[in-house]
Parts: C-alpha cells; sequence; structure tokens
C-alpha cells in the first residue's frame, strides 16, 4: 500500500489504486440475513426499554428488532422511520455507544449490547434497496412553510410537515441537500453516495420542493420568507469554524478541518484529495478524529490529534478515541498551540504543555507539520437571524424562536447535542409544533 | 396495509387477535390497557358462581426455558376468577360502554346444572358483551370440582351443557375444549351437536414443569407438594395447530369455526393457526411474557405478510392449508429429494455430519478441512440436517427431476404420483403400482 508515502509536502495519490477501497469501506459493515437474526434474537424487549429512553428521537426499538427476528424488516423499517425519517443515516452515524448501545440492558450483562445500530440499518436499508416509501401525505391543507437548510434538522422538519399535508419550500446554500450528511460526516461511515440516496427516497413523500444556491441573507431575507409562507423553520447549521488565534501570518497548509472533510466527501476519488506527510489535527471532538482517521487513512506517515485538555474531556468518545488510535493516529493531551512555522508553507507547529487546570507547564513540544487541520469548535454564521443565547438561536422546548412564526432546531438552536439523530428529532417536533400552531390540532 | 377487520361468528373486532380467558384479561385494569395496546378483543377471565374461588398463596407458575432463558413453556395452577361476580360484572360493562370496537367475550364456568347457567347468563347479557365462552378445558383444580377439563373430556356432558347455554341466551357460543383427550374430533362433534356456535382451543395441558430435587417435590412447590397444572406457551404450539387441523379437515366438522390458541407468539404463529383454519386467535402466555405490546409486531407483520400475498380480508387466510393436509397413506412415495449443502453458507460447524452419521443415514462426508458434503446414495431425505443446521436456508431438500435415477435405490424416478395405498409392500394394497 506504501507509494509515496515518504514524500514531503502536501500530495494526492500516496497510496496504491486498490489500497483507497480498502481503507474508505464502510466502518461498520452491514449485516447478512443470517447475523441481523441472531443479533435480533438477542433483545429482551424489555418494558418502558432504557434503549428508548437513550434515543433522541424515541425509536420503538424492542418492537422494531422484534419484527426482524420474525421475518418482516419492512415493518421494523416503518417503526424506526415513523420515528426519525433518517433512520438509515443515523443508523450509519449515531454514536451508538453512548445512545441505545449504552442504555442496553446487556450492556449491563454483558458488556456486550444488543447491536441496535447495525440492526436499525438492515431494516432501513432493506426497506429503501426495494424503494418503499411507506408514508403518504394527508389531504392539503393550503399552508406553507419554508424552511432554510436542507440538512437532517430541515429536511425532517420538511418531511414531517409534507405529510401533514403542507407545501414546503426548502432554502440550501449549498448546491447539494443533506447539509453535513453530504459535506461533514467520515467517508467510511456513509460510503456509496448514500447521503443523496436518502435524500432522494425521503422527497418522495412529495409536496416538497428544493431551492439550491439560496443563502438566507444574502439570497433571501428572514421578512421575506415569512411574508410569503406561514411560517418559518431554521435549521441552518454551524456554518462558521472557529479560529486558532495565534499570533501572524497564516502559513499556507493550515486550513479548518472541516472544509478538508468536505473536499474529501466531495471528491470523485480520495486519491485526488492532497494530504501532507505529517499532518497535525487540533482539537478533541468528532470533526477531529475524523480529519485525524481520514488523513491517515489517505496515506499520511504521521498523524497527530493535540487537544488541549485532559482525556476526559475529550468530546469524542472512547469508541471513537480507539478508533483513531486503531487506525495510527497518535493522540497528545493537555498541549496548546502557540506558534506555527514556516516560510510561506508550514513546516512545524509548537504546543505549549498544560497541566489539567489549564495552566502552563513551562515546557514546550515542536511538531513537524506539513499539514494542519483545525477542529476546535463550529459555530453560527449569519445576521438577520432570531435573537441568539449563547451563539445560538434561541429555542423553547417546542423549537420557537422568539420572532412570531419562526422557529429552528438542529445545530443551529439551543438545546440537545449537537448529532444528526438530535437534529432530526428537532426538526420532526418543530414540524408538530408548526403544525398545531397552523391548524390548531 | 391490509385492513384486519375480523368477524368471528358476527363478533367483529378491528384484527383478529383476542386476549384468551387468564390473568391478561382479568379485570378492567388489564383489559383497557390491552386495548390501548392494540388488542382486537379479549376473552373475560372465567367467571363462576359466588362465593368465588381462593387461589393458592405461593407460585402458581413453573416455567420451561430454552437457550438465554427464552421462556418456552409455562405452567399453571391458577383457578377462575376469584373476585365477586358482580365486580367483574360491573367492569365488564364499563369498558364495554368505552370500546364498542372491540370484542368483548366474557368467559363461563359453572356447575353442571341448568339452573347457574340459567342464573349467570342473564347477567352476562346484562354488560353488552358480545358472547360467551364456556371453559370445558381448566385442567386443575377446577376439573376435581366436576367443572372444566371433567365436563370437557365427556362428549355428552358437553352437548348437554351448550344446549342449555343456547337455549338461554341469545348471545354467540364459543365451547372452549380441553386437549387432555385422545381425539380432539369427538368434542368437537359434541359442541356443535349442542349447537355452540364455535370451538375454541386449546386451554393448557396438564403437566408437571420440573422437580425440586432436594425437596423431591414438583414445582411450583407449596408448603412441600405439588399439584399438576396446565401447560401453554410457544412449547404447546404444535399440538394445538394439529388440533385445529383435525376439526377442520373433518367434513362433518369444517363449518364449525374456530378459535386458534396455544403458543402464539408472532404474527406467523398467528396465520399458521388461521391456515389451518382458525377464523381469529387468543393469546395469553406470548402476552404475559412480554407484555401487551406484542400486538404490535402481530399487527404489523400479519397485515406485511396479506399486502405481500395481495390479499384484502383476513378470511383469505384462514382454512387455505387445510386442503393439504392429508394422511399419511396419501402421500407421495415417488416423491424423491436429496439434501443439498450450499457451500457458501456453511460455517463448517458440523452439526448435520453427527446428526447424519450418529443417528440417521451415514449420508454426509467431512473431508479433513471439515467441508460437508451429502452423499446422494445415502441420502433418504430425512431432513434432520435441515433442522439441525444453524443457518437458515444454507441445507435445502432438492426434489429429483422425474427420468433421473436415485443413486440410493438404482431406481428411476416416476414421474406419477403414488402412495402407499397402491404399494406392493402394503399387504392390503387396492392396486399394483
Ligand atoms: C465533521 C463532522 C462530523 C460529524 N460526524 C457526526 C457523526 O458521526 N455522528 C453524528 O451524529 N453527528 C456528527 N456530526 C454532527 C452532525 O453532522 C450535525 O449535528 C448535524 O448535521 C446537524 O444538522 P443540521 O440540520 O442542524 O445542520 P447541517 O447538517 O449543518 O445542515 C445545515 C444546512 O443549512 C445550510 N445553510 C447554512 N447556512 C445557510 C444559509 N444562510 N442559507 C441557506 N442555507 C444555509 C447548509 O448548507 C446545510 O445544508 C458531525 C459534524 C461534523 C462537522
Ligand atoms: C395463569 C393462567 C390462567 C388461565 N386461566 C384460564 C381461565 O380462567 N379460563 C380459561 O378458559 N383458560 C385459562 N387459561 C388458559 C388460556 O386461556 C389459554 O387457553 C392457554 O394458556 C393457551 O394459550 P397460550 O399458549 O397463548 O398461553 C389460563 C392460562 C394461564 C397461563
Ligand atoms: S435495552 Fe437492549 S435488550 Fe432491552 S429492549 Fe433495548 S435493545 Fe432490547
Amino acid at each position: 500500500m506504501s507509494k509515496d508515502i515518504y514524500a514531503p509536502g502536501i500530495l494526492a495519490g500516496r497510496l496504491d489504486g486498490a489500497a483507497y477501497a480498502e481503507q474508505f469501506a464502510d466502518l461498520h459493515p452491514p449485516l447478512d440475513p443470517h447475523a441481523a437474526l441472531v443479533a435480533a434474537d438477542r433483545c429482551y424487549f424489555c418494558h418502558d426499554a432504557p434503549c428508548v429512553t437513550a434515543c433522541p428521537t424515541d425509536i420503538d426499538i424492542p418492537l422494531f428488532i422484534r419484527q426482524i427476528a420474525t421475518g418482516t424488516p419492512d415493518a421494523a423499517a416503518k417503526t424506526i422511520l415513523g420515528q426519525n425519517i433518517m433512520g438509515g443515516m443515523c443508523a450509519r452515524v449515531c454514536p451508538t455507544e453512548t445512545l441505545c448501545e449504552q442504555a442496553c440492558v446487556r450492556e449491563t450483562a454483558e458488556g456486550k449490547p444488543v447491536l441496535i445500530g447495525l440492526l436499525q440499518r438492515f431494516a432501513t436499508d432493506h426497506l429503501q434497496e426495494k424503494g418503499g416509501h411507506p408514508f403518504t401525505r394527508a389531504a392539503a391543507t393550503g399552508k406553507k412553510v419554508a424552511v432554510v437548510g436542507a440538512g437532517p434538522a430541515g429536511l425532517s422538519c420538511a418531511h414531517r410537515l409534507a405529510m401533514l399535508g403542507h407545501e414546503v419550500a426548502v432554502f440550501d446554500a449549498r448546491p447539494k441537500p443533506g447539509g453535513l450528511n453530504e459535506y461533514g460526516i467520515a467517508s467510511y461511515k456513509s460510503p456509496n453516495d448514500f447521503a443523496q440516496a436518502e435524500v432522494a427516497w425521503l422527497l418522495r413523500i412529495g409536496g416538497i420542493t428544493l431551492h439550491h444556491g439560496m443563502a438566507l441573507g444574502r439570497d433571501v431575507t428572514l421578512a421575506d420568507l415569512r411574508a410569503a409562507h406561514d411560517a418559518v423553520f431554521l435549521g441552518l447549521g454551524l456554518g462558521g469554524v472557529r479560529a486558532l488565534g495565534l499570533d501572524g501570518p497564516v502559513p499556507e497548509g493550515a486550513r479548518p478541518a472541516v472544509d478538508f472533510i468536505a473536499d474529501l466527501r466531495q471528491a470523485t476519488a480520495p486519491q485526488t484529495v492532497p494530504i501532507g506527510r505529517d499532518v497535525v489535527v487540533i482539537g478533541g471532538g468528532m470533526t477531529a478524529i475524523d480529519a485525524a482517521v481520514q488523513a491517515k487513512l489517505l496515506g499520511a506517515l504521521n498523524v497527530t490529534l493535540v487537544y488541549r485538555g485532559p482525556r476526559s474531556r475529550m468530546k469524542a468518545s472512547p469508541f471513537e478515541q480507539d478508533l483513531a488510535a486503531a487506525k495510527g493516529v497518535r493522540i497528545i493531551t493537555q498541549a496548546v498551540p502557540m506558534r506555527l512555522h514556516g516560510n510561506g508553507a508550514l513546516r512545524e507547529v509548537e504546543f505549549r504543555y498544560v497541566n489539567a487546570d489549564m495552566t502552563p507547564t513551562g515546557e514546550t513540544l515542536r511538531l513537524p507539520a506539513d499539514q494542519l487541520f483545525e477542529a476546535i469548535g463550529q459555530t453560527l454564521q449569519g445576521d438577520d437571524l432570531p435573537p441568539l443565547d449563547g451563539g445560538k438561536i434561541r429555542v423553547d422546548a417546542a423549537g420557537r424562536s422568539a420572532v412570531p412564526g419562526v422557529w429552528a432546531g438542529g445545530d443551529c438552536a439551543t438545546g440537545g447535542d449537537d448529532l444528526t439523530v438530535t437534529a432530526v428529532a428537532e426538526g420532526r417536533d418543530a414540524a408538530m409544533d408548526i403544525h398545531a400552531a397552523l391548524c390548531g390540532a | 396495509m391490509a385492513n384486519l377487520q375480523s368477524d368471528f361468528v358476527g363478533i367483529k373486532s378491528p384484527n383478529p387477535f383476542w386476549l384468551a380467558s387468564a390473568p391478561p384479561t382479568d379485570k378492567e385494569y388489564n383489559v383497557r390497557r390491552a386495548f390501548q395496546a392494540g388488542w382486537g378483543g379479549v376473552v373475560w377471565k372465567t367467571l363462576g358462581i359466588d362465593p368465588h374461588v381462593v387461589n393458592v398463596n405461593g407460585p402458581r407458575y413453573g416455567a420451561i426455558y430454552g437457550a438465554d432463558r427464552r421462556l418456552l413453556g409455562l405452567n399453571n395452577i391458577e383457578l377462575i376468577t376469584d373476585r365477586p361476580l358482580q365486580v367483574n360484572l360491573d367492569e365488564i360493562k364499563a369498558v364495554k360502554r368505552d370500546w364498542k370496537d372491540r370484542a368483548m367475550v366474557v368467559s363461563l364456568m359453572v356447575p353442571c346444572e341448568e339452573e347457574p347457567w340459567k342464573f349467570i347468563l342473564p347477567l352476562v347479557e346484562d354488560t353488552g358483551a358480545d358472547g360467551v365462552e364456556l371453559n370445558f378445558g381448566c385442567p386443575h383444580g377446577m376439573s376435581e370440582r366436576g367443572m372444566g377439563s371433567a365436563v370437557g373430556q365427556v362428549p355428552e356432558y358437553i352437548e348437554m351443557v351448550t344446549r342449555w347455554v343456547k337455549a338461554n341466551t341469545r348471545m354467540p357460543v364459543i365451547v372452549k375444549l380441553t386437549p387432555n383427550i385422545t381425539d380432539i374430533r369427538k368434542p368437537a362433534a359434541a359442541a356443535l351437536r349442542g349447537g355452540a356456535d364455535a370451538v375454541s382451543l386449546i386451554n393448557t395441558i396438564n403437566s408437571i414443569t420440573s422437580v425440586d430435587l432436594d425437596l423431591f417435590a414438583p414445582e411450583p412447590t407449596i408448603d412441600g407438594k405439588g399439584a399438576h397444572g396446565g401447560y401453554c406457551g410457544p412449547a404447546v404450539k404444535p399440538i394445538a395447530l394439529n388440533m385445529v387441523a383435525e376439526i377442520a379437515r373433518t367434513p362433518d366438522l369444517a363449518n364449525l369455526p374456530i378459535s386458534g390458541i396455544g403458543g402464539i407468539t408472532t404474527w406467523r404463529d398467528a396465520a399458521e393457526f388461521m391456515a389451518l383454519g382458525a377464523g381469529n386467535v387468543q393469546v395469553c402466555t406470548a402476552a404475559m411474557t412480554y407484555g401487551f405490546r406484542v400486538v404490535q409486531e402481530m399487527i404489523s407483520g400479519l397485515g406485511a405478510y396479506m399486502d405481500e400475498k395481495g390479499m384484502t380480508s383476513v378470511d383469505q387466510i384462514v382454512r387455505k392449508a387445510v386442503p393439504n393436509v392429508t394422511d399419511w397413506n396419501q402421500l407421495n412415495l415417488n416423491y424423491i429429494a436429496k439434501a443439498v449443502i450450499d457451500q457458501d453458507q456453511c460455517i463448517s460447524c458440523g452439526r448435520c455430519f453427527a446428526a447424519c452419521e450418529d443417528t440417521s443415514h451415514q449420508a454426509i462426508s467431512m473431508s479433513p478441512d471439515r467441508t460437508f458434503k451429502v452423499i446422494d446414495a445415502e441420502c433418504v431425505a430425512c431432513n434432520l440436517c435441515v433442522n439441525v443446521c444453524p443457518i437458515d436456508g444454507c441445507i435445502t431438500m432438492v426434489p429429483m427431476a422425474p427420468g433421473a435415477t436415485d443413486p440410493r435405490t438404482g431406481r428411476v424416478v416416476e414421474g406419477h404420483y403414488a402412495n402407499w395405498t397402491t404399494h406392493p409392500n402394503n399387504p392390503a394394497a387396492t392396486t399394483a403400482s
């Protein structure tokens, strides 16, 4: 597999062609029908099941597993998708090890949870591969709703609204729908263009019109949308990135991790994506892990993930940290970036070691680097938005912003973790509240 | 999804899944929650004449488990309702008033005289219930008092009591049969003669589930002693299916509606009972094991199956397999199959080899690299390898085409049908083959 892994600089095609397919294969290969039955058989059909409580979208997990066990995976898919229209993507990207599977009583009993995520994927794939769409629209209500952002929050909201009989117009700044499902999720979690296939499947409900290249604040204002629609839902996600804020010019080779990931997701083939020999990733969350792992998969020789706090404070789950370690990523903690060295092109990154309380220890560290990915958080971008709270649109439990007739959900709004599944739940719940507000139901 | 609406002897319910007369249906609280969960109907826990019976105050259940402590069989020594008659009647009336679309059938067991039936039937009618079920099945406790299976084991009593009941009510009458007999057709025929609108079966089977080897007493043990109980749950399904089929394929009984009971746990179990002649089904142990929510899987599963088959009403499943239930002597002896192992699916566990080599026909070979192959010259197509294989679909029985030579017998496979009645080895053969 090693072709050009020792060459310095930022180069494409470091590996042999065949190696890429292997590197970027499904992280969790799907269950075959036999494995699905064996896995389903382990579920106890718990009462008031803890796995369901742990699922942000409240999928009736024991019921769908029982439906798989009795040979009706499409009925299982309907149970899943009725609660979570992006159940297919969530089955691939949810950190189940911190959600449903962590709560599973068999995790408690034996340290081996029922494979809920893989079973969910088995059922949703079964239905979606056949092309089935088990939902139909209610009679038209004559109401129009604008949804800004075609990410998980916006699409989940749009689907539910369309199902309830409303006309939905979705506006997105990017050329393709899906939000971070399309531009952010690690490629080994969602290979084979699943994000677009899922959106196409979701839109089959009808009644949803997509407007691409339409940015709120640039091409359309909130006032326009409010005037032309009965309600507005904002699912903008977090479009901006937090900067490292170091002094001096930024050398070539340093960029936000999300941009690197988006390039990789949009590339025709991974071998076309240039990658450094010595890559440094700064951050401790899912984005940092994904960037580091994917840099390694592209053939970077040394990938070091540097987090400023201790391990226990890293947002990435132990499972993700282990994944990075298994792929050969070195993780350094309690080190804060001080300076980027390099004359034009990046050469080294200098860090200051800190104690757990962030006071400097006095020691420093210099890591060779030709490429640096910053993953220290995303921020909400845009003016012309409803009032914020802590950098996010302030919403109540039903998703209502402080502006009448405007709802918000997903990463751009307060409350909940920044996860795909949470965005889907918030979009769905806002849709139910919009429906109640418009139809008095 | 397909419409699951059911009409059983004129009793309508939104689906064919009823809860059987048992603890799940023995009070208002349970039945309301069952209806909320989606059950199509209930047969209320059996009522009797006051003073009401009492139950033991020790354990009433024993169980048999499969792997992973999956409950396969349940045994009980519970009696009929242990609450006053009027309390039950008031609750039945209240629930039925609020749940008009659900089936409310009331199970009854009173002494074998006409007076008590004359007394209780109008009281039940007054609740607005849709029908009654006569419990001639309870095999423990009540039978010692000349009721339950003590009646169900004597066809003449069944006929007599059914006639009394029909004479004293306008409600449909379902007679619940005990499996603790040798020929289920006899009590079914007696019920029909007595005027029953339907039979339901099976009630529980006499059983002792286990013995405490320190106390040397059957379980469940009450102060050192145990009594036989009634067995139910997935383990009894094959027995119940056969009894349902025996009634359904008997010409004189073919028009007698059947409510199928015994081990029904999934939609598939229910569909099998219906295919063998049950107009609807009743469930007890599955609900007692998993809670009322199991009905949702039954509803979605049966609906999906009907959609797949293009069926629009549950009646289209009923009796669909009955014409294919036959006597052994009608099976085609010219049908010859061989086991085929799909090497791509085989996980090399060797269970088929052990079973065939040790206990059957030595028709599977094993190579040093653990490849298992069928030896056609030995295979009699008994199916044991299929049954013990852990991979569904890995071993299949493939019929031989007519004209081919069976390497086991050296004979050419005949294309025509020929059964035992014409076989040369049958001393009573009617014609030579
Ligand atoms: C690199 C990365 C990896 C991740 N991995 C996982 C994971 O494995 N599992 C997981 O559960 N979560 C993961 N997440 C988090 C998850 O992707 C988000 O929580 C989720 O996508 C949020 O959905 P959303 O709909 O709120 O926003 P987004 O998915 O961000 O969608 C917002 C949409 O709004 C559009 N938009 C933005 N501004 C405007 C505007 N002004 N006008 C019009 N349209 C606009 C954008 O183009 C985008 O399509 C990851 C996030 C990142 C960054
Ligand atoms: C604890 C218990 C009590 C029962 N009580 C009654 C009863 O009062 N009347 C009756 O007709 N059947 C009674 N049954 C039998 C059930 O209604 C049913 O016929 C039997 O359990 C088989 O169905 P299953 O395999 O779904 O459990 C009882 C069963 C159990 C387990
Ligand atoms: S907690 Fe685990 S065993 Fe219990 S219902 Fe959920 S998946 Fe099944």
